[in-house]
């Protein structure tokens, strides 16, 4: 991946195929720290504690079309080549987290990419799980949560096209702040 | 608080620029693989593209999904056009502008761009 916004959406999808209807999406800047933190929370069927240690072996996987799963190993590498790593909590019934950690000034750490786009992509292609994004730095917080965003769009489907072009541009708007990569 | 302010005026940009329907079954359904393979060879521009020309051409009943692994991980990005009644179209090595294309081609004017299908591109 050339972006650490495509990890997270390939993350998200374990999230999907673990039936969460929740799915928590968070991307942390600290400056001081020199730390960047992403994270995918989900309330899916999480993971017997064998399996989530097997998670980031590219030859174990949960699917059937192919033998490898690719997105856990590979974001585990682009933590570790940037200073960082990768944690999976996880409890079979409850859900699991997945949290990987990057040195913010590492020449290795791969951008962030559009953050909006992934978001919009979750958002358009599942309307019916829940998502909550959060954007968090030094120069501010912003939090955009579907169930809540329902609410405010009553009638108005959240996968519509045109839709989900506005809430592209809304999330740029205020992540363009926050991450300035 | 201001973030809930913003989101009362983009309901309300959205309701007067498009006219509501329900998701139904009877919609052409665009689906874009999505798994691992699909993201690292570029789906999320491809997904982007279409829904930007949907949107541009006010294009009603359109629903645009996603799929995970379908296997064929060396033809990704790759995008299933299921329109009610008609055979699905699998379309391969998918990018922003092919997506643009069979837009206006496939779903606008009803040819399916068979150059880009998986039954072209697989027997080269």
């Amino acid at each position: 991946m050339q972006e650490l916004s495509l990890h997270l959406l390939d993350i998200a999808q374990n999230a999907i195929a673990a039936n969460a209807t929740q799915i928590q999406i968070t991307a942390e800047v600290r400056e001081e720290e020199d730390l960047l933190l992403l994270t995918v929370e989900d309330n899916g069927s999480g993971m017997e504690p064998e399996q989530a240690q097997k998670a980031t072996d590219p030859f174990f996987t949960g699917r059937t079309t192919r033998k490898v799963g690719l997105g856990l190993p590979l974001l585990e590498m682009a933590a570790q080549q940037s200073g960082g790593g990768l944690s999976i909590h996880s409890r079979k019934g409850a859900g699991t987290r997945v949290q990987a950690s990057f040195e913010l000034s590492h020449i290795d750490r791969m951008p962030m990419g559009d953050i909006a786009g992934t978001v919009c992509a979750l958002i358009q292609c599942n309307p019916t799980l829940d998502f909550v994004f959060t954007c968090r730095g030094d120069k501010g917080e912003f939090m955009l949560n579907t169930a809540e965003m329902r609410r405010v769009f009553e009638e108005i489907p959240l996968s519509h096209p045109q839709v989900i072009l506005h809430i592209g541009n809304y999330i740029r708007q205020h992540t363009a702040q926050i991450l300035t990569d | 608080m201001k973030s809930m302010e913003e989101l009362y005026a983009l309901r309300d940009q959205a309701r007067a620029s498009i006219g509501i329907r329900a998701d139904n079954s009877t919609n052409t359904r665009i689906v874009v693989g999505m798994a691992t393979c699909g993201i690292a060879a570029g789906a999320r521009p491809v997904l982007a593209a279409f829904t930007q020309e949907v949107a541009r051409r006010q294009l009603p009943d359109i629903t645009i999904a996603q799929t995970g692994c379908i296997g064929i991980c060396q033809y990704e990005p790759v995008v299933e056009v299921y329109e009610p009644g008609k055979e699905k179209v699998t379309y391969v090595k998918m990018t922003a502008e092919k997506a643009a294309q069979i837009v206006a081609n496939h779903l606008v004017n009803g040819n399916v761009m068979t150059e880009y299908t998986i039954g072209a591109v697989a027997g080269r």
